[in-house]
């Protein structure tokens, strides 16, 4: 589903980020990318979603080579993918509804389908009964409780998602991760960043650790490297 | 594209406007300003030209022919200069004509001395034609024709006049085909700061849309809308003021200033907004339009 073949990403500041990077994820998979601030993580999810473009090597995700797409591809391409944010990216002067209902109208669905999907994927997430907030009127956890639901309203074979537990307390941290391990279970890909140890250790899923733009381990059913 | 995409960009583009009211504000007024200034000059250029066509209208070359030419040959005179392209209209003014156009003038007040010459026409051989052109910048050239013919004695040109109306003429034309450069490069260059200054804000919002998957159409529809809109409200505005102005500012002039009221012509204020409106229209919507096209494009290359 997601594959990188000898990756190199240099910033135009000249910050080498990653360094001849190989990694494969299967469809259906889950997977932790764990490793200490600035050695990588957030610069890998960025490459899958195109924000940017490698500078060597070659990335295929959902079928696609990126370097490959043409600008106009790439809204369809990023449709396959759903995101979250440690800072959930919600549209400030939008509802919980609109919010969600937003991820169906830019990729044009059927007004009908919208009035259907959205009221599910709020119950799903436990806020059907929020959707008229706004974002600045709800908890951390709420909010990205909305940023998962817009993330799986479009029904993605994908979901990455850097530090979404970040902000929130355990309490919620472990609901969010419960949330995605559903979703995974249901045949979704899940690529998760995190520096949340004590999640990472008792979930028991694949953990690719990173160090300085290198892949230093790559485990299954493993849990946080206490060296990095 | 379909139409529930159009309907929400339309919605969601007024809704912008709403909710940056002060950047909304800042772009018609500008737009206003600058609109605003636009009219006042295309009108008065429009009633100059209206008034110097006016008077290019009553210009024409007097054709006086040699003792004794006949008849004939005058009439022969007459269809050659009329055949040539740039004559508008020649018109043919008897020796009795004459004598009364000039006698009413020069014994203005003294008609009693015009019996003097009753059964004698002093401009007995002074029959001429009036030829009046298209466009007065060939009047000298016709002249230089019309004097080798053969027959004729003098043709009289309006020259000095014709030559300053026709400098005045270009004049004008050049200055207004600068000032409205200039005007629309002041509007269009403050129309796309001050939406630059509301994208920025929107910066967040935009980088989001695209990564769920946004089309550049998607995200730039209702910048789109928000740009015309602003436009045409920055047209409407300072037509409409205009409209109401222009009427009072024709009617001070002619009741100060009576004296040259004969000779100064206003246009009617709807023969000057028939052309005027359409173009501010053009002009405010395509600046909004431009102007929300250049800004958004800058956030769409993620
Ligand atoms: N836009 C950018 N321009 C230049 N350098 C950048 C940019 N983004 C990240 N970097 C650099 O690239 C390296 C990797 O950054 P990255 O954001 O991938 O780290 P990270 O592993 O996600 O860290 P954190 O855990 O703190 O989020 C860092 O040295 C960072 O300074
Ligand atoms: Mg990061």
């Amino acid at each position: 589903m997601i594959t990188f073949k000898n990756v190199t990403m240099q910033y135009p500041t000249g910050t080498v980020a990653l360094k001849d990077v190989s990694l494969n994820i299967n469809e259906g998979e889950f997977v932790f990318i764990v490793g200490s601030s600035g050695s990588g993580k957030s610069t890998i999810l960025k490459l899958i979603l195109k924000e940017l473009d490698a500078t060597s090597g070659s990335i295929f995700v959902a079928g696609k080579e990126l370097k490959k797409l043409k600008h106009k591809e790439i809204p369809f391409f990023r449709r396959n993918i759903g995101f979250v944010y440690q800072n959930f990216r919600l549209l400030k002067d939008r509802t919980v509804y609109e919010n969600v209902a937003f991820a169906q109208r830019v990729i044009e669905a059927n007004p009908k389908d919208i009035r259907r999907q959205v009221p599910s994927m709020l119950t799903l997430v436990g806020l059907a009964g929020k959707y008229k907030n706004y974002p600045k009127e709800l908890s951390g956890g709420e909010q990205q409780r909305v940023a998962l639901a817009r993330a799986l309203v479009n029904n993605p074979s994908i979901i990455v998602a850097d530090e979404p537990t970040g902000n929130l307390d355990p309490q919620n941290s472990w609901e969010i991760m419960d949330l995605l391990n559903d979703i995974n279970k249901r045949g979704t890909t899940v690529v998760v960043v995190t520096h949340n140890r004590e999640i990472v250790n008792a979930m028991k899923k694949r953990v690719i650790t990173i160090k300085k733009g290198c892949i230093v381990s790559d485990i299954e059913e493993s849990g946080y490297d206490d060296e990095v | 594209m379909k139409f529930n995409t159009i309907i929400y960009s339309i919605k969601q583009g007024t809704k912008n406007i709403g909710r940056n009211k002060m950047f909304s504000l800042a772009s018609i007024g500008t737009m206003v300003a600058c609109l605003f200034l636009f009219g006042v000059f295309f009108a008065v250029v429009m009633n100059i030209n209206y008034m110097m066509k006016e008077m290019e209208g009553s210009m024409c070359l007097t054709v006086l022919f040699d003792k004794g030419t006949t008849t004939e040959r005058i009439e022969e005179i007459g269809n050659e200069i009329l055949v040539r392209a740039e004559v508008r209209e020649v018109v043919y003014i008897s020796p009795e004509e004459a004598w009364e156009s000039f006698s009413s003038d020069f014994f203005k007040g003294h008609e009693e001395l015009i019996s003097g010459f009753e059964g004698d026409n002093p401009l007995q051989d002074s029959d001429s034609y009036k030829v009046y052109v298209n466009d007065v910048s060939m009047q000298n050239a016709l002249a230089e024709y019309i004097s080798k013919m053969e027959g004729v004695r003098q043709v009289n040109n309006s020259e000095s006049t014709v030559k300053s109306l026709i400098s005045m003429n270009s004049l004008v034309t050049y200055a207004s085909a600068g000032i409205i450069v200039t005007l629309f490069l002041v509007s269009l260059f403050l129309i796309i700061n001050t939406i630059t200054i509301g994208i920025s804000v929107r910066k967040e919002e935009i980088a989001i849309m695209k990564l769920i998957g946004a089309t550049d159409f998607f995200v730039r529809a209702p910048f789109f809308v928000e740009g015309i809109i602003i436009g045409f409200l920055g047209a409407v505005i300072p037509m409409g003021v205009l409209y109401v102005m222009y009427n009072k500012v024709v009617e001070f002039v002619v009741s100060s200033y009576g004296t040259i009221a004969g000779f100064i012509k206003f246009l009617p204020v709807q023969d000057v907004f028939v052309q005027l409106l359409p173009v501010a229209l053009f002009l405010g919507m395509g600046v909004g339009f431009v102007g929300s096209m250049v800004t958004v494009r800058k956030h769409l290359s993620i």
